[in-house]
């Protein structure tokens, strides 16, 4: 099971996507609140979307830190995998992706396993539960990812993510119902894809 | 529930909002600025009137029923300004009723309805939400209403009201023209977040249900669902036999690996429930409910399929958890199977890898809680070792091959050897720059530590292995390895494996030339292509270079060889690659660990070993920058930890540490750490710690230590040594003190040599080489510790004070309660602040 899914920017890269010293969360969806602990003191609604707005941007940090070290490693220059033009196919089998944990309390209750892929100056993260199938996660990423350069031309400079909210969840709620990660065979991607094209066309 | 029950006064066309998206300082600037004519303004940055004015347009909007683009448009940015923020944006308990209504709205359309959910769910947890469901048919919808319910963090029950209802129509007949296939995700996380949710007969129920969709989704595709109209051709649309992945026809049940042009809704349902089946299964099996004779009255009528088609008489028999374990069983077996077909197409061989992970993964759990599948499983899996032993691309499904073996072998009473062997042995070597692999590996060896911790050598003989994860690794690793670091560790393996971590950076420069040399025309290399260290290659090719290499990348521990400084030399020109030097960047780390752990069981003769080992490596580092730096560092406190530790070892070690401290090129090279030799000496060097400690000894060391500072002081300033830090020379200058305190004759000595400081620090050639600061410093230092000599019982006392003095320090650091004892005594001999004046 998958808890959150998120898109965030990539400072470093530089590019459009905004401040270059932020690390800033574009979209998040978290798939049913986690457990918060009994602890005491006031504790009302605001606080705890804080809370869950703060958990999700530092797994953005950290994935972030992970790419940029994962790409200090590699030695190639970060210029490497700045956008070329909007209308090059993007080769996502080779986007850089990572994976590491998250232990319980830090940020979330439980331990978290996060699996991230960098899409030039774009990140995206599924936040899932220790001992998840890691290699469906990540295939499940490079679907969701996949789709969502297709849906919402998400790297042309046109775009607007931000705006396309409806777009991503309809995704979502596709390819990853209530964060459930699926054993989709080409054809039931195809069938979903098809779908989906029609839930978006309306 | 219609639309129109909220009278609430609509809008006047609201501003249009136009979020900066992106919002760079500068655009955000603007925004700001241009707020006043109310043009664009970033949705952080809307005030409360502004976002009450655009519900009031939208509110409008919604009770016209107008659900076209504008609406669509308003919606979009709504979600924006509530989602961009992280604090609290206040909706109106109205509007908030008012966009539930619009989701249940049949008119609306998807968007719509999505949007709505994503708002709500935005803004929640939400005390204004209140939720009537009972009445849905709409599976569809159901589950977009169950995220939103889902996200209210259970205050009121929430996860139980989702479950329940989910569960009620996933019992009940099916809804004309719905699909249950978007209520099964609903209701695996119901379980994850809520474990007590569901009674006994409703997991019975649902059991069955399950067995139904695993085991008997029809083999035969399903219809295209597009009407083709007037000239759809009939016969173009029978549709034919489920195939496998490779495209031979299916010859068993329908599985995620069957592949049809179209799909039947129990083939859904099918898929669905097996990715949910890992976590029902560890749902339902542990609920300490279970009563083996529980008279199951329902059991007939709830499964008519499985009744039907069921090949297995006596299966049918058993309760449906039993059953459904069984089921489960044999789906597994299938993918197992299916999985050591060709694909045709890429995404399913990945899908293929993922599933056999899944299915031992599956078998495993199925073999704990009922111990009667271990015999089947056990030679299920042994025949899939032996096949993905010679088959790299399934490598993932070797790690939960081998939990299974580790679950049960001793139960099953079979020598799995031969699968550790394989899985420490050749994986690590051969894959070390599979960073997923390496991250899985890493967490199998971290979740098993208990049982490495028994009597598995294999494991803990294997570390030189596994270091060559975190060598190559080193970012991401790192905080997992400190995990499983201290298993290794052991009075046998720790000489080794301190030689291993001073070695890390070379090993990951090691692993590069490995990579290069094994695939020199790779696609995509996986090392950094702005190298090309030709040299290095060539030099790893002749024979002498070869079998270091060979020693630095042993997949055992097979102790320590002498001599790896030829292949630092020849490793040098990859020093400076970004890899070693993150790699290097542990080292510190992890050497901190190590001692850590190691002082907790180590003996003399073991903590010995260590401090030579310490002075003999400080000189043999790779060359990275800031590595010596900073290992050097590290070594040095440790040092002090063995000595605190095993006092006598400066007696036991005293060849050593006079070979060392005789050295002038120490001083240099290795600063930190020769000075706190230096003070260990003056510090243990005592017949308190060690009575072997002799006036011999004590003479010994204190000649060749007044040899060394009056190398360094009086040969000053010599073009072929360069500056001394004053730290070095006011720490021998009070080893020297603390020695001649010990054996009184050479007071004479010290104190003549201390007097000698001030000519000497007056020197031109010092005063030009030493800040008016450093002098001062030494020559304070000099007088104190001359004062203190004029009474040396005082000084006996103040520099070398009995355990029971010394023990109750009246404050925590140990380093620097001398120089306050020192400056204690120096105010009581120099007489110039009278006691009597306090």
């Amino acid at each position: 099971m998958v808890h959150a899914f998120l898109i965030h920017t990539l400072s470093g890269s530089g590019q459009a996507t905004g401040d270059a010293t932020f690390c800033r969360v574009l979209y998040s969806q978290v798939f049913g609140s986690e457990r918060l602990p009994d602890e005491p003191g006031p504790r009302g609604p605001e606080r705890d979307r804080l809370l869950r707005k703060e958990q999700l941007l530092a797994v953005a940090r950290q994935a972030e830190t992970a790419c940029k070290l994962l790409q200090q490693a590699s030695g190639r220059p970060p210029t490497d995998l700045l956008p070329q033009s909007s209308d090059e196919p993007i080769p996502l089998q080779d986007a850089p992706s990572g994976v590491f944990r998250l232990r319980p309390g830090d940020p979330f209750q439980e331990a978290k396993v996060v699996v991230w892929l960098r899409l030039l100056s774009l990140g995206c993260a599924l936040v899932c539960e220790p001992h998840e199938n890691l290699l469906l996660a990540e295939s499940t990423l490079r679907l969701l990812t996949r789709l969502l350069l297709e849906h919402l031309k998400l790297l042309s400079s046109g775009s607007n993510v931000l705006l396309r909210g409806d777009r991503i969840e309809a995704i979502l709620n596709h390819f990853l119902p209530q964060g459930q990660l699926l054993f989709l065979n080409d054809q039931f991607v195809q069938a979903l894809e098809k779908e989906l094209s029609t839930s978006l066309a309306r | 529930m219609g639309l129109r029950v909220f009278r609430l006064v609509s809008g006047r066309g609201g501003r249009v909002f136009k979020p900066a998206t992106g919002c760079s300082p500068r655009e955000r600037r603007a925004s700001s600025a241009k707020r006043g004519a109310g043009l664009g303004i970033a949705p952080r940055e809307i005030q409360d009137q502004e976002l009450k004015k655009f519900c009031l347009r939208i509110t409008g909007l919604l009770q016209k029923e107008d659900l076209g683009n504008e609406t669509i448009d308003c919606l979009q940015r709504l979600f924006l300004i509530v989602s961009a923020t992280k604090y609290y944006r206040k909706l109106e308990k109205k509007f908030v009723e008012l966009l539930l209504s619009a989701m249940y709205f049949p008119k609306s359309p998807e968007q719509v309805q999505v949007l709505c959910a994503a708002i709500l769910r935005e803004i929640s947890p939400s005390e204004d939400l209140t939720l009537f469901y009972d009445h849905i048919q709409n599976t569809k919808l159901l589950s977009l209403m169950s995220s939103v319910l889902l996200a209210q963090g259970n205050k009121r029950d929430e996860v139980r009201d989702v479950g329940l209802r989910v569960t009620k129509i996933l019992e009940s007949r099916q809804p004309e023209g719905q699909s249950l296939r978007y209520l099964l995700p609903v209701l695996s996380k119901v379980i994850t977040l809520s474990p007590k949710v569901l009674k006994e007969d409703q997991i019975n129920l649902l059991n069955k249900r399950l067995i139904d969709w695993l085991r008997y989704a029809s083999i035969q595709q399903g219809v295209a669902q597009i009407s083709g109209g007037f000239f759809s051709n009939p016969r173009a649309r029978q549709p034919g036999p489920i195939t496998e992945v490779d495209g031979a026809v299916a010859t068993d049940f329908f599985t995620v690996l069957s592949v049809g042009q179209h799909y039947t809704e129990d083939q859904w349902l099918n898929m669905q429930a097996f990715s949910m089946l890992r976590k029902w299964l560890l749902y339902s099996g542990n609920d300490g409910t279970e009563t083996p004779d529980s008279d199951d009255k329902s059991e007939l009528e709830g499964s008519i399929m499985s009744m039907v088609s069921a090949t297995s008489t006596s299966s049918r028999l058993l309760p449906p958890k039993e059953r459904l374990r069984e089921n489960a069983f044999e789906y597994c077996q299938r993918l197992i199977e299916q999985s050591n077909r060709r694909a045709l197409k890429k995404p399913d061989c990945e899908l293929q890898k993922a599933c056999l992970v899944e299915a031992v993964i599956i078998l495993d759990l199925l073999c704990r809680q009922d111990s009667s599948f271990m015999y089947r499983t056990l030679s299920c899996l042994k025949t899939l070792h032996g096949r993905l032993c010679g088959d790299l691309a399934y490598v993932q499904a070797l790690l939960p091959v081998a939990q299974f073996f580790l679950n049960h072998s001793e139960a099953a009473a079979v020598d799995s050897e031969a699968v550790y062997q394989h899985l420490f042995t050749n994986i690590p070597s051969e894959l070390f720059y599979n960073s997923m692999l390496a991250f899985e590996f890493i967490q199998f060896c971290r979740d098993n530590i208990h049982f490495f911790n028994g009597n598995l050598s294999i494991f803990k003989s294997s570390f030189p292995n596994l270091f060559k994860f975190l060598a190559w690794n080193s970012a991401s690793l790192i905080s997992e390895f400190v995990d499983i670091l201290p298993v290794f560790i052991d009075a046998s393996t720790a000489i080794e494996m301190l030689h291993v971590l001073l070695d890390l950076p070379c090993l990951t420069a090691a692993l590069d030339l490995y990579l290069r040399s094994s695939f020199p025309t790779a696609e995509k290399p996986l090392w950094d292509p702005s190298l090309k260290p030709t040299s290095c290659l060539d030099g790893v090719r002749d024979p002498y270079h070869q079998a270091l290499f060979q020693y630095l990348l042993r997949p055992k521990a097979k102790g320590f060889i002498k001599g790896l400084a030829p292949l630092h030399e020849l490793l040098k020109p990859m020093a400076g690659c970004a890899r070693v030097i993150q790699c290097a960047e542990t080292v510190p780390i992890l050497i901190q660990l190590f001692f850590t752990v190691v002082t907790e069981f180590a003996d003399g003769t073991l903590i010995n070993q260590l401090a030579v080992l310490l002075l003999g490596r400080s000189g043999l580092l790779f060359d990275v920058p800031q590595f010596k730096a900073a290992v050097h560092r590290e070594m040095s406190s440790q040092l002090l930890v063995l000595c605190k530790l095993h006092p006598s070892l400066v007696v036991e070690l005293s060849k050593e540490l006079l070979e060392f401290t005789g050295t002038i090129r120490n001083i240099h090279s290795k600063e930190n750490i020769f000075t706190h030799v230096v003070w260990a000496i003056g510090e243990y060097l005592s017949v308190l710690y060690d009575r072997r400690c002799t006036v011999e000894l004590i003479n010994k060391f204190f000649e060749t230590l007044e040899a060394l500072l009056f190398e360094i002081t009086q040969f000053r300033p010599s073009a072929t040594l360069p500056k001394c830090c004053p730290r070095v020379i006011t720490v021998l200058m009070t080893t020297l003190t603390k020695l001649a305190s010990r054996s009184q004759d050479l007071i004479p000595r010290v104190s003549l040599f201390l007097s000698k400081m001030r000519s000497f620090a007056q020197s031109p050639a010092m005063t030009s080489v030493y800040s008016e600061e450093d002098t001062e410093t030494i020559l304070t230092r000099a007088t104190e510790l001359m004062n203190l000599l004029k009474m040396p019982s005082v000084a006996q006392f103040v520099l070398t004070p009995s355990v029971e003095v010394s023990n109750p320090r009246y404050h925590l650091d140990t380093n620097t309660s001398l120089p306050l004892a020192l400056q204690m005594a120096s105010r009581l001999v120099e007489k110039e602040a009278s006691l009597l004046s306090w």
